[in-house]
């Protein structure tokens, strides 16, 4: 750089500017090898990027968008679509309301569809299904008055709920799966009230999983800093040895330990054995420890344990032995010194670890699936039960994206406070 | 951790009392997953120890779950045990196949992750990438996504563009749709152990490389690849176990015919539990102490490369 500064010819022509060898200002020059080292370094990123957002981002951006958008009833009902365009909230449906409901059901029995479009009306308001396959198997031989002729096939049809619940489907964009989703409806004038206390499910099964979550983390942090603490303690080789017990769970398959728990903790099993055959417990007593709330929290500790030390052990490995003799000798017994200067050092690391279990323990399914019972299921048990059982995947999505807004929140806190370049394994 | 010689008798106590609630909180880790090893081989349907294998009995001990394992989904599993009985348990034993087909899924979505996330790694790690933060969230999002989440998303997908009807040259791919997304959920474990293999790294190598006349191609297949190839072994280690474990995506885009190890274990745990899955349990246990140690030893000789520990 001096060199061009001391090139004769740029002094003569008196440039203050600094070149490279072929007359390009070193600014510019410098700039350009920036950028394509940067494009260099992009591109290498940039399959694995499109891969996932290829197979990763763009199904779930899809299942976000099934949330909002379910088709099935107004795809079905064209001419009940233009009725409610046409009348405020709250009409009264008259004789062309229910003219048009009739050429509805009648395309819709033509195109064997009634089931679809009634399934979508059951979502808000259970028992409808049945009412649009009856109702349209009669509707090719109603003749008007179809009010008439409707109430004659079946009274409910008279319902205004029926009718708030069809206005809102005969959109297909809704947030009515978000409103099922917090327990929340519509009654009949189109306001969002609570639902029936007995069919209040989701808000309090999103505490539920927030609270256990939170238990488990809090599990895992008094088991996981003991032994944490005891690896950073110990020499190398020691540690490294003792290190196995944390790693293999790690690496066992989550059914097996999974099984393992079932085969320990059953009523017949191998805990409840031994308690009974030292007389801890009668044999007609025995523990029920497995397919409850219990046995999920047991089998979840257990599984997310290595997720606190491993991170808990990195924190703690590099922590100096000095400052907590230089306590203990400046007169602080063993328990200060403990609380007041090693702990406050290994705050980092049950900040990691904690976030890292609670994250990974909300979105738990396996596991209570498989030991929970019926009062041991979180929130992922239900997204599944949607999925597969009742069918009513817009929920599901619905369910699913509120989770995912809630994981979301807390990975990015993770990101803020440990950063994501922290994340270790083994 | 030794205890100073000036320890008063409190502190003894409590640094006894303190090695024994470790020892208990290491035997919680660990007792249930050996646990499954001795009740393997019981001879009665249960799930306890039977006063016979307590007193060390011969006959409170058999093989016939693993047995069990082999002939369960044979046509004649009766038949003399010669070349046409494997050939039958090869064929249409339900755990064989299963084991078959979670090899084939595990190994191309072990290629698929590894490649493209090595790859993305040595990208992300170099000072010069733009919006690394974002991009390394994104990356490792798939891991921090709850599993239903995912497998949610992939079902409509897939439905969506009826992956499972398409072909390649005319031959319908096997499983593409299960290789693809365990390819992703394995991702995150590649990039997260190549890239701390690549923390390490003395770029000034690479450099050293290219001034003796070496293109970017050798670079990388004679200075960066050896350098960095235990990372990238753990790493593809990762995703195969992650691959081979998974089953909720199996269950959710699985096809009818697309049983593997974990599904099999599943369906097994929901419906009747009997030893044969603490047979499967143990034998997936002496394959993760094996997977266990070749990672351990990979990680000394990473750490020896790039002279981070003495030994």
């Amino acid at each position: 750089m001096t060199d061009a500064v001391a090139d004769p010819i740029s002094s003569a022509r008196g440039q203050a500017q600094l070149t490279t060898a072929d007359g390009i200002p070193l600014k510019t020059a410098l700039a350009i090898a920036q950028s394509k080292a940067r494009r260099r370094a992009f591109l290498l990123v940039l399959p694995l990027l499109a891969f996932v957002l290829i197979t990763f981002v763009a199904p779930i951006g899809q299942m976000l968008y099934r949330s909002v958008h379910n088709p099935a009833f107004s795809d079905n009902a064209p001419a009940l679509a233009v009725w409610f365009e046409a009348n405020p909230t709250g009409t009264e449906p008259d004789e062309a309301a229910y003219e048009a409901l009739v050429s509805d059901l009648r395309a819709m029995r033509e195109n064997k569809t009634q089931g679809v479009a009634g399934t979508r009306i059951n979502y808000d308001l259970a028992g409808s299904r049945s009412l649009f396959t009856s109702t349209a198997r009669k509707s090719a031989k109603m003749e008007p008055p179809f009010k008439e002729a409707v109430l004659d096939a079946d009274e409910d049809w008279a319902d205004p709920q029926l009718w708030q619940v069809m206005r809102t489907a005969s959109s297909a964009y809704t947030a009515n799966f978000y409103l099922a989703a917090l327990d929340r409806t519509r009654d009949e004038n189109g306001n969002i009230v609570r639902v029936n206390e007995n069919r209040r499910l989701y808000v309090g099964n999103f505490i539920k999983t927030m609270l256990l979550s939170a238990l488990i983390t809090g599990c895992c942090l008094v088991l996981g800093y003991p032994i944490a603490h005891l690896l950073a303690t110990l020499p190398l080789r020691h540690s490294n040895l003792l290190m196995i017990f944390v790693l293999l769970p790690f690496w066992t398959s989550l059914l097996v330990r999974t099984t393992s728990w079932i085969v320990l903790l059953q009523s017949q099993g191998v805990v409840n054995d031994t308690l009974v055959a030292v007389g801890v417990v009668a044999d007609e007593s025995r523990i029920q420890m497995i397919y409850n709330q219990t046995g999920t929290i047991v089998a979840m500790v257990h599984i997310l344990l290595p997720f606190m030390v491993l991170p808990l052990y990195s924190v703690m490995r590099p922590i100096n032995p000095s400052y907590v003799r230089a306590a203990r000798s400046l007169g602080a017994t063993s328990w200060t010194a403990f609380r007041r200067i090693y702990v406050p050092q290994t705050v980092p690391g049950m900040g990691a670890g904690g976030l890292l279990v609670f994250i990974l323990a909300v979105g738990y399914y396996i596991t209570p699936a498989l030991v929970g019972g019926a009062s041991g299921q979180l929130i992922s048990n239900f997204i599944a039960f949607h999925m597969q059982k009742s069918l009513n995947w817009s929920l599901a999505a619905a369910l699913a994206a509120l989770l995912l807004a809630c994981i979301l929140l807390l990975y990015w806190l993770y990101d803020r406070l440990i950063g994501i370049d922290n994340l270790k394994l083994g | 951790m030794a205890l100073p010689k000036h320890a008063s008798t409190l502190e003894r106590v409590w640094h006894y009392v303190y090695l024994v609630i470790c020892g208990l909180i290491f035997l919680f880790l660990i007792a249930p997953i050996l646990i499954v090893i001795p009740l393997s081989f019981n001879a009665e349907p249960y799930f306890t120890f039977t006063p016979k294998m307590l007193s060390l009995d011969p006959e409170g001990y058999s093989m016939r779950w693993y047995d069990l394992l082999l002939t369960f989904g044979m046509q004649v599993p009766e038949a003399a045990r010669d070349g046409s009985w494997w050939a039958d348990a090869w064929n249409n034993a339900a755990w064989i196949k299963a084991a078959r087909n979670s090899v084939i899924i595990g190994f191309f979505a072990t290629i698929l992750a590894t490649t493209l996330g090595t790859v993305a790694a040595l990208g992300l790690s170099r000072p010069e990438m733009p919006y690394r933060r974002t991009i390394m969230a994104v990356l490792i999002s798939p891991m921090i996504v709850p599993i239903i989440i995912t497998a949610t998303g992939l079902f409509f997908f897939y439905s969506s563009i009826s992956i499972s009807k398409w072909e390649l040259f005319g031959w319908q791919i096997p499983y593409l749709g299960i290789i693809l997304a365990h390819a992703t959920l394995g991702i995150p474990f590649v990039i997260i152990t190549v890239t701390a293999t690549l923390v390490g790294f003395d770029h000034s190598l690479t450099r050293a490389a290219a001034s003796l006349g070496a293109n970017p191609r050798t670079t990388f297949f004679k200075i960066t690849m050896p350098l960095i190839l235990p990372g990238v072994i753990s790493g593809a280690l990762f995703a195969f176990v992650t691959s081979f474990d998974e089953v909720v995506a199996v269950l959710f885009i699985g096809g009818f015919d697309e049983q593997t190890i974990p599904r099999q274990m599943w369906n097994g745990i929901r419906e009747q539990i009997s030893p044969a899955i603490l047979s499967v349990a143990t034998v997936l246990v002496i394959f993760s102490i094996f997977l266990l140690t070749t990672v351990e030893l990979l990680r000394r000789r990473s750490e020896r490369l790039r002279g981070l520990s003495p030994g």
